[in-house]
């Protein structure tokens, strides 16, 4: 790609943007969000066309109109959220649209289909179930589909979008090894990734951008990840975690022997005031299910939660911010935000009570209180009346945090905050909770990413299916001690 | 400055079609009677799209309200007759004023907790109570309307020169406005369509908002129905029948999205009086019923579409 150019209204997204990705090679893209990583991959796809610049495959100058012209040509995109279709087994979606005949007119051979299939993923070492329904895979068997889906059209670049942003520590691991036995085929790999020791692993080029213009594009030999960082950001991040000073207090909750339908299975911890307790474990061990069963999700079967001392009975999410319980949930549009409604919505949605608002609302003084919370929050918006989706996944997540933070809240379970969201981005979600235990307040961080969870957490508990496997003090354990009480029996 | 311009759209529409028709026809259009005669006409629906556009907000949607209108009725007729007697005391009427309303109110309710607490899609719910609520309505006087002579009051009656029905609509109108936009009901109604599971989240009780939702739109039906009954000092077992298409219509005309969290009160009165205008303009051009259907699914498509774009070119 050569000397592309992009403006989006006022925007200029891309400036004057050199790309060059060898055969057989992984490239990453590495830059903060909004740097203009998927706007130049949506050009490669053929979902924009660029202002200006050329795109160049194999030595021929191509003109992609459309996302279909470009498949034609060898390229594939598999993006962050996974487009196949849920109800359609492996087999289908592999084929999709390119389907073996019968012997009939419209009809489709399904032995073949299946069989082609097969052959397909035995060629590349993979197992996958060809007639199995693709809803009952895990996100990383999907991610192998999406994979067969490209091999299948003789791909020969592909781009991954943060393809390990939902896969567990082990997914990954096999992900990798996947990579790098397409690039000994001879493919070539984009790959677009916050998580940077996966690029320092696996990158053979590092590019980075940043606000439209490529400010690297070398071999990645020689470039450690904080040199990334502060290439992506433009300035020295020499400390990327903050330094924690937060006093510890009083125990603030007890959990005692809490269980749910949802597996978890007899877990105790304490959080005290001031404190970040991390907590640790492969994807479906059961992290998330504590958070929901503590915070009446999916209410729990038996235990007890005790906050300040005094024993909390919670059968809904309303009973637990009744006792200033947060939730930050790990998929924030989904289940966090109402995103086409106003930030200041967002904002006092739990609140209206709290703000002596539980018969008649007055929309100005809630769009001040909100305006004020989240400015405390440092969210940046065009204004608290725009909608919530305007705002980048960093910015909405603060706005979640405001939004509890104006509860009072005394314990914050955050769960997989910093997902999905840039580096600038994540070191103040970092700074936000030492902030947050300042005040006194009891934080459960539950994270994938282990230098995270070592960066910020005075604690780490670890969850193996349903049960807690570990319970360690951060400054007395190591990241292996934690992978092996997540992993290993 | 587009959002504004978006929720011009229906009211720009509406002043076209009046202004079109003061051109083609204006001795027979533009006269205070004529005028007055089309917003009595709007009051019945303009109250059922009041509750309807609370629940399509919700995310829900409503078959049943032309079916609840007819059952609303006859309850109500049935009890102005039967402690009445044949010479309709007040008494009788206010009594059986209440009791249209209450029933409508329980059927709104039984919607709703059928809903929540069978966590079926509400087009199923509504779609077999419309059935139902049909039939009895039916077999209450085997099929048979209910004449209630001298309960003209609320459709034919004047209060300084106005229609009683058109009073009762407006401040149905301002008051429901407001409890959309100033009461935590309201807000919950629009946080609940955005996003049901994020509502949750937030610790509101979606069933219990759901079900009031419900409800209200079921107490509103009735007041239509009993405006309805008045009109012709009848209750029929066959009100409001398709009345529901013409209620969703008007609704999205207004620029509600009937996958949640978008619509005003506003929006859906304009959306009402344009459906009732364009009945009108077309009566009065000599176009037949039968064409009017016909007009009147094209605008459904068209409004919808066009707001589409719009929404689309914002992006």
């Amino acid at each position: 790609m050569k000397g592309i150019s992009k403006r989006f209204g006022p925007v200029q997204a891309l400036a004057d943007v050199t790309f060059r990705v060898r055969k057989g090679t992984v490239h990453a893209l590495c830059g903060e969000n909004g740097a203009g990583k998927s706007t130049l991959m949506k050009i490669l796809a053929g979902v924009h066309e660029p202002d200006s610049g050329e795109i160049e495959l194999l030595g021929q100058v191509r003109h992609f109109s459309s996302p279909g012209e470009a498949l034609e040509a060898g390229i594939s995109m598999i993006y962050q959220e996974l487009d196949l279709a849920q109800d359609l087994t492996v087999a289908e979606n592999i084929y999709l649209g390119a389907e073996p005949r019968g012997g009939l007119p419209f009809t489709v051979n399904r032995r073949a289909m299946t069989a082609q299939t097969e052959a397909l993923a035995r060629e590349y070492g993979f197992t996958v179930k060809a007639d199995a329904r693709v809803a009952d895979l895990s996100t990383g068997d999907c991610q192998i589909v999406e994979l067969l889906k490209a091999l299948r059209r003789k791909t020969s670049i592909i781009v991954m979008d943060e393809p390990t942003s939902s896969l567990s520590e082990a997914e990954a691991k096999r992900l990798f090894a996947v990579v790098r036995q397409l690039r000994g085929r001879g493919l070539s790999i984009v790959y677009i990734s916050h998580r940077l020791e996966e690029v320092a692993d696996l990158a053979d080029d590092i590019s980075v951008l940043r606000d439209g213009k490529v400010v690297h594009s070398a071999p990645a030999s020689g470039l450690t990840i904080p040199a990334i960082v502060q290439l992506m950001v433009g300035r020295e991040l020499n400390e990327f975690y903050p330094p924690k000073d937060a006093t510890i207090g009083d125990v603030r909750v007890t959990v005692k022997s809490l269980s749910s339908a949802e597996g978890v299975r007899d877990v105790s911890f304490e959080v005290r005031r001031g404190e970040i307790v991390g907590m640790a474990g492969l994807v479906g061990s059961g992290r998330t299910e504590v958070a929901r069963a503590i915070f009446g999700v999916q209410p729990k079967q038996s235990g007890e939660v005790r906050i300040d001392g005094e024993c909390v009975e919670i059968h809904s999410p309303a009973d637990a911010i009744r006792h200033r319980i947060a939730l930050l949930t790990e998929d924030r549009k989904r289940t966090g935000l109402c995103v086409d409604l106003p930030c200041f919505w967002n904002i006092t949605l739990p609140n209206l009570d709290e703000l002596g608002m539980g018969r008649i609302l007055k929309p100005a003084k809630e769009a001040r209180i909100a305006a004020e919370t989240g400015s405390r929050m440092n969210v940046k918006w065009s204004s608290p009346q725009a909608p919530a989706n305007s705002l980048s996944g960093g910015n909405q997540q603060k706005l979640l945090v405001a939004r509890w933070l104006l509860a009072e809240s005394r314990f914050m379970i955050f769960d997989e905050p910093t997902r999905g969201i840039d580096v600038g981005a994540k070191r103040e979600i970092y700074a936000l909770l030492n902030g947050l235990a300042r005040e006194g307040k009891a934080i459960l961080f539950i994270s994938s990413e282990l230098p995270e969870l070592f960066g910020v957490a005075d604690r780490i508990l670890v969850m193996r299916r349903g049960k807690l496997a570990g319970n360690l003090v951060t400054r007395q354990t190591n990241p292996s001690e934690v992978m092996h009480l997540a992993a290993v029996e | 400055m587009k959002r504004f311009v978006r929720q011009l759209l229906p009211f720009a529409s509406l002043l076209l079609i009046i202004i079109i028709l003061s051109i083609r026809v204006p001795h027979e259009f533009l006269t205070a009677s004529n005028f007055l005669n089309v917003l009595r006409r709007s009051s019945v629906n303009a109250v059922i799209a009041v509750g309807m556009t609370s629940i399509i907000v919700s995310g829900g949607i409503d078959l049943s309200v032309g079916s609840m209108l007819a059952l609303a009725g006859m309850a109500g007729a049935w009890t102005m007759l039967k402690f009445g007697g044949d010479s309709l005391s007040i008494q009788a009427m206010w009594l059986g004023t209440g009791a249209g309303i209450l029933m409508s109110t329980l059927c709104g309710l039984l919607n709703g907790t059928l809903i929540t607490r069978l966590k079926l899609p509400p087009f199923i719910v509504t779609l077999g109570t419309m059935s139902a609520f049909r039939g009895i309505a039916y077999v209450m006087n085997d099929g048979q309307p209910y004449n209630v002579p001298g309960y003209s009051y609320l459709g034919k009656g004047e209060l300084a020169g106005s229609p009683i029905s058109v009073l009762i609509a407006l401040v149905i109108i301002v008051l429901a406005s407001l409890a959309l936009r100033y009461t935590p009901l309201g807000r919950y109604t629009y946080a609940i369509g955005s996003n049901r599971e994020a509502a949750f989240h937030a610790g509101i009780n979606v069933d219990r908002n759901l079900t009031a939702i419900y409800t209200l739109s079921g107490l509103l039906v009735g007041v239509a129905a009993m405006i309805a009954t008045s009109r012709t000092v009848s209750a029929q077992p066959t009100a409001g029948i398709s009345l529901e298409l013409d209620i969703i219509a008007a609704v999205v005309i207004g620029g509600a999205s009937l996958s949640g969290g978008r619509g005003t009160i506003l929006g859906t009165i304009i959306g009402t009086l344009l459906i009732s205008f364009l009945r009108n303009g077309c009566t009065l051009l000599g176009i037949s019923t039968n064409v009017q259907l016909i007009v009147i699914g094209a605008i459904i498509v068209i409004a919808v579409a066009v707001d589409q774009m719009a929404r689309a070119r914002a992006k």
